[in-house]
């Protein structure tokens, strides 16, 4: 897919370092930000040039919505100056920041879906207390608009039936109208088809064209290459590059945002995978919309083996795990499980997966893991709450309740040691611990693990992986979804990588290779743009398992 | 805006702040009885000596306590699991109908000892059976459970009031009302059992009803906090996806959530009808169903806070009516303007206090650790 | 049943269906907005009995009017800082705003005259009487026009007229104007509203407000127009029903003003209905017809009548996040 050349007028591509030159729409110097202990933006420094297209690109995060958050002035920076057209700015509000000229098109739209396209665009700058008036005049200024970007709407459309693309364009042109100049767009493609997503190139071309400055925050290195005039990219809360698009390519992009890691030595023996545990057949989900989350996903599960999946957050990842752990049916395909067949007609049911020995550690921790206003105690029997074991009679035990929590907390030193203090008030990385301990303590058939160390310290991290390699050789079948891939790439026997709701390549992990697991992430292998997802079972089939 | 956040022990969460809410809500009754041109405190006074100042006005007060536990412990079951169960008022009369059924049917010919269960069980049934419909279109169909509980309670009246006028009161009665059961079919008032034991108590209405409600807050609290089912509600009512996730069927939590709290609602039927009327009156549930509110949000949803605060509320209405008895300026209705003063201020405006708290203990802390004071 | 009974029934039908109109309306700004309102029957108790007692002790059933619009607004106020500022639980504020109001109308009743709650008897002028529009007498005898003139357009008191302007008023201030728009975006959509730089929460005030003032009205109608004086819990579940045709109108002015006059009808019908026989023998029962509008709501609710969506936003406190 090519793209219009820039216009030759454009501002030639100075490599390295950035200058405090008037063409600069944006410099933001030395932004820092902290939430709590986390930081979230570290020393940022960077020079937005008028006119061009700049990616800012990095894995989840990696601070880039933040940034962008402060720009619009949803949160303010704790240190650091934003100039824009050269003059400091104080960008506390949401207004400073539209009257600064900069508008922005949001990752989820914020949209009223029964209002018009006009009236969502009117909406706050509606020219008058009564609408006739302000709406004609809208109207002219909105076809104006439209005709000189190309972004053909019909204004009396209702934006709630109106395809996720054209409403993309609506939020465009919400920020037009508002005399944006610099327009920052998050994460634009993550909802639209191949089809939408050239469209929308060719408007943010158009708009390039006519002098508008552009953002583009995003993970997808072919996006990056395919449009931007330079690219940052971000690591961690950091400015690790920057480099004129020009001048580098998705090897060395992918390679910059994933980052040299130290990987993990984890000890582990050969797998001997076994009898196969789950199996999907064609699994395919759709959401409200009729967007296809999971697509086409075939899948084996064997005793003994960990098959982990690679991709960046939002690719069906999480959709997959709801569905084999029972939280949401199947739109199209299968699964089986022992002698139990899940197809979409069957009722969604978590306990009956208990039953059939799957385990689930989900990866929002705080929704679905433990309920954060019950004690510890309580939360390490989420799920298992029917068992003989926690009763007596027709009443629960508290007694042994509570010993089992202990019992739990020792094994995985859950800290502090107590069972009836309520799990809000635990670390991070101690509830994780106590999810997996209890997910852990039925020895299950299948293990679903969803983000395993999000969020855990180092030493934790490091015990966490060597129970699941110790289940994994006790005969468990293990799916871990991490979206760190040194993670997938140390735990994993098997690597499976999605993209869109496919799974788009399969690696042995023997064999994996960090840049190239990164490129089939970002969905920018060599010569496999967009190709039909290749057979997964003939893969499987050419890459014996050793 | 300080960047520090206290956390405030626990002991403030369960009984500092609650209080205060609640003595705020006195607070205002106060304002208001000295804006009637009344003295806030000798109007107090009056209130606790005719609540607890003799025997016939104890029994009086657990009377009343007897069916605010009740309505009570309705709305706090159902508010475990998040919902909103405003239709007690309607659910007491249909369970009293039940155990009126049950009284003209059989009071003649079983034996108290089991006409007894059998009437609680009438009560408890009728109740779960007048929410069965709002809850289920609730569970299915999504409607609010609040708009279609408050119609039910003007149904009930409606129903009843056809019932008892055109079907159960007898002919030539000069009252809408059933005839009066059986003597040996009432529940035992207090005052006579203790007379047989030889010690004198003014006749009340208080009877053994009042076990029944101790019993019920038993079951309550051993059901929520001692039995998986119980686990599985208040996890929903934390956390709907952490509930799901736990294997829990939302449509059938919310039914049987919703018709044991109606079933808990009806037993106000049981004390009324079998216990102090001794027959079926129009309008017997006389706003227990609404105060269950305002005991539920005071005892913050516990038994034990509930017995507490119903104890507040018999307290309430039976120092009201000795009050308004004395002062016939502050009728019983202070005591409704006291029980909206509470649902307000423990309800909607429950976390009004908490920052004063916070700011308190901040200070507090920083004294002590003589810190220096963030800007 | 002759046509003159007909036109009788019907401007019946207005009459009773005013205090829901008002109301209807009421409910319907300050759900477009995002805030439920419970307590709409507790407003218009309020304010009836406001009404009632200052036109019984000033004379002038104008000063009662401004007297139960003020009190309207005053409870408004203290439920929209419940629900907006503290964020706390809309429906329980509501409830509050209902229990709290029957008690206080009654004590404070009590405390002024002294007759168990009730306001004393207004006389005439301290009410709002019935209007006959000029030439109604004349015209009566003119067959079909003229008791139509005469007792359906005609003979009303001035706030029956009042209730039926502000259906357009609010359907014009709903839809064409810049609060109008933007009372709807914070209903369906704050954080659009919010990016926008229109303040959530300064919208739902001037909303929750205008629902006071409505509910004023409603209840200034009922102590000083439909009746002469402030009886207990004379507003008899009103509010609900409002809340009820609001629903059924889908939060729109003219469908709910529809549904008004349904239960008004309902209402009007109730009392010829009694001791009418259906089907030659059976009576219909008089609470079933006055349970109707009752019945009507929990089948509308159950989505057999057409499927009520809800403004989006409502009922949930609008917290920023980020």
């Amino acid at each position: 897919m090519t793209l219009p050349a820039p216009a030759a007028d454009d501002h030639a591509t100075t490599p390295g370092k950035a200058t405090l030159s008037p063409d600069a729409a944006i410099e933001l110097r030395h932004i820092e930000k902290r939430f709590g202990p986390t930081v979230a933006n570290r020393d940022i420094s960077m020079t937005i040039r008028r006119g061009a297209v700049t990616g800012i690109i990095g894995e989840n995060g990696a601070g880039k919505s933040t940034l962008m958050s402060i720009l619009y002035g949803f949160y303010q920076a704790d240190a650091g100056e934003i100039l824009v057209g050269g003059r400091p700015l104080d960008i506390r509000t949401t207004h400073d920041a539209i009257a600064a000229g900069i508008g922005m098109v949001h990752q989820h739209f914020v949209l009223v879906d029964t209002f018009t396209v006009l009236e969502n665009i009117m909406l706050g700058r509606e020219g008058g207390p009564l609408l006739r008036q302000g709406k004609s005049v809208a109207r002219r200024e909105l076809l104006r608009l439209e005709a000189e970007y190309g972004l053909g709407i019909d204004p009396d459309a209702l934006v709630g039936n109106l395809p996720v693309g054209a409403q993309q364009r609506v939020e465009i042109l919400k920020a037009l109208y508002r005399g944006a100049d610099i327009l920052i767009l998050d994460e634009p493609t993550g909802v639209l088809t191949p089809q939408e997503t050239d469209q929308l190139f060719r408007i943010l071309a158009t708009l390039r064209a006519k002098g508008t400055t552009i953002i583009l925050i995003t993970h997808k290195l072919r996006e990056v290459m395919a449009i931007t005039d330079d690219v940052y990219v971000m690591r961690a809360g950091a400015v690790v590059a920057h480099r004129p698009t020009a001048t580098t390519n998705s090897q060395e992009l992918a390679e910059l945002m994933v980052g040299r890691k130290v990987r993990l030595k984890l000890e582990k023996k050969p797998a001997m995978p076994g009898a196969v545990q789950l199996q999907a057949t064609d699994l395919g989900l759709k959401d409200e919309r009729g967007v296809d989350c999971l697509n086409h996903i075939n899948l084996d599960l064997r005793a003994g083996e960990i098959v982990g999946i690679a991709g960046v957050s939002g690719n069906g990842q999480s959709e997959l795990l709801e569905v084999l752990a029972g939280i949401r049916a199947p739109s199209s395909g299968s699964f089986t499980v022992g002698d139990r067949k899940i197809t979409p007609q069957s009722a969604c049911d978590p306990a009956l997966m208990r039953e059939l020995g799957i385990a689930h550690i989900p990866e929002d921790r705080h929704r679905l893991g433990l309920v954060t206003r019950f004690t510890a105690a309580e939360s390490a029997m989420l799920g298992y709450q029917h068992e003989a074991g926690y009763r007596r009679g027709w009443l629960l035990d508290s007694r042994a309740i509570r010993a089992s929590c202990d019992r739990l907390m020792e094994r995985f030193d859950v800290r502090p040691r107590i069972a009836d203090l309520r799990s809000a008030n635990f670390s991070g990385g101690n509830q994780q611990k106590l999810i997996i301990a209890r997910e852990l303590a039925r020895h299950p058939k299948v293990l679903l693990v969803g983000q395993p160390t999000r969020g855990v310290d180092i030493g934790a991290i490091e015990f966490i992986h060597s129970q699941l390699i110790a289940h994994r050789d006790a005969g468990c079948a293990i799916l871990v979804v991490s979206v760190e891939l040194d993670e997938v790439m140390s735990l994993a026997d098997r690597i499976l990588v999605m993209c869109g709701g496919r799974i788009t390549g399969e690696v042995a992990a023997a064999e994996a290779d960090e840049r190239e697991l990164g490129l089939m992430m970002a969905n920018a292998r060599r010569g496999g743009e967009d190709a039909a997802a290749p057979n997964q079972r003939s893969l499987r089939q050419s890459r014996a398992i050793p | 805006m300080s960047g520090r956040s206290v956390t405030l022990p626990r002991w403030v969460d369960i009984a500092a702040i609650p209080l205060t809410n609640v003595l705020l809500a006195f607070l205002v009754a106060g304002l208001i009885v000295l804006a009637i041109g009344e003295n806030p405190l000798e109007a107090t006074r009056i209130m606790i000596s005719g609540a607890l100042g003799s025997g016939e006005g104890i029994g009086y007060t657990l009377y009343y306590t007897t069916n605010y536990i009740f309505t009570g412990l309705a709305v706090a079951f159902a508010f475990h699991a998040g919902l909103f169960n405003i239709g007690g008022e309607g659910q007491a009369y249909i369970g009293g109908l039940g155990v009126t059924l049950v009284l003209l049917a059989f009071d003649h010919s079983l034996p108290f000892a089991v006409l007894l269960p059998l009437a609680v069980l009438a009560a408890m049934l009728f109740g779960a059976l007048w929410v069965l419909i709002p809850a289920y279109l609730q569970a299915y169909r999504g409607s609010h459970i609040v708009i279609t509980t408050i119609m039910f309670n003007f149904l009930a009246s409606a129903l009843m009031v056809y019932l008892v006028v055109n079907v159960l009161t007898p002919v030539g009665a000069t009252e809408p009302a059933t005839r009066d059961f059986t003597a040996e079919s009432a529940i035992p008032f207090v005052h006579e059992i203790l007379g047989r034991f030889g010690i004198a108590m003014d006749s009340t209405p208080l009877n053994l009803s009042i076990l029944l409600a101790l019993i019920a807050c038993l079951f309550v609290w051993l059901y929520l906090w001692h039995t998986p089912w119980g686990y599985e509600l208040r996890a929903f009512g934390h956390s709907e996806k952490a509930a799901i996730y736990a294997g829990v069927k939302t449509r059938r939590i919310i039914l049987i959530t919703l018709c044991i709290s109606g079933a808990l609602a009806g037993l106000v039927g049981v004390n009324e009808i079998m216990g102090v009327q001794h027959r079926l009156i129009l309008n017997f549930t006389a706003g227990y169903g609404f105060a269950g509110i305002a005991v539920a949000l005071m005892g913050r949803n516990h038994p034990v806070g509930i017995v507490l605060a119903s104890l507040l509320f018999g307290v309430l209405s039976q120092g009201g009516a000795e009050l308004s008895f004395e002062n016939p300026a502050i009728t019983r209705d202070m005591t409704v303007v006291i029980q909206g003063l509470v649902i307000l201020f423990s309800g909607a405006l429950v976390h009004l206090t908490r920052p004063w708290f916070e700011r308190l203990f901040a200070f507090i802390l920083s004294r002590r650790n003589a810190l220096p004071q963030e800007a | 049943m002759d046509f003159d009974a007909v036109i009788l029934t019907f401007a019946a039908t207005l009459r009773l269906a005013t205090p829901l109109i008002f109301c209807a309306m009421a409910g319907l700004l300050s759900e477009r907005s995002g805030i439920v309102d419970i307590g709409l029957e507790g407003k218009m108790l309020a304010g009836a009995f406001a009404a009632a007692a200052v036109a019984s002790l000033t004379g002038s059933v104008w000063l009662g009017l401004v007297a139960a619009i003020a009190i309207s607004v005053f409870i408004a106020l203290i439920h929209g800082y419940a629900c907006i500022t503290q964020k706390g639980n809309q429906v329980v504020s509501g409830v509050a705003v209902n229990i709290l109001a029957s008690g206080l109308a009654i004590v404070a009743g009590t405390a002024l005259f002294n007759q168990g709650g009730q306001t004393p008897s207004l006389p005439k002028e301290a009410r709002f009487l019935s209007l006959n529009w000029p030439g109604a007498v004349a015209m009566e005898q003119v067959p079909v026009l003229g008791p139509i003139y005469a007792h359906l357009i005609s003979g009303h008191n001035l706030l029956v007229y009042v209730a039926l302007l502000t259906v357009p008023l609010t359907h014009w201030l709903v839809n064409e104007t810049r609060f109008g728009l933007r009372l709807r975006a914070v209903g369906e959509k704050p954080e659009a509203a919010d990016t926008a730089g229109i303040s959530v929460a300064w919208l739902r005030y001037r909303a929750v407000l205008l629902c006071g003032l409505l509910t004023g009205f409603a209840g200034a109608y009922l102590s000083t127009a439909q009746n002469a004086a402030f009886t207990r819990d004379m507003t008899a579940g009103q509010g609900f029903i409002a809340l009820a045709a609001m629903i059924f109108g889908k939060w729109r002015p003219w469908p709910t003003l529809g549904a008004c006059l349904l239960f008004g009808l309902l209402d009007a019908i109730a009392i010829r209905l009694q001791g009418v026989k259906v089907f030659g023998t059976i009576q219909v029962p008089v609470q079933l017809v006055q349970a109707s509008p009752y019945i009507l709501t929990v089948l509308l609710l159950a989505g057999f009548i057409g499927k009520a969506v809800a403004p989006k936003a409502s009922g949930i406190p609008y917290v920023k996040e980020r």
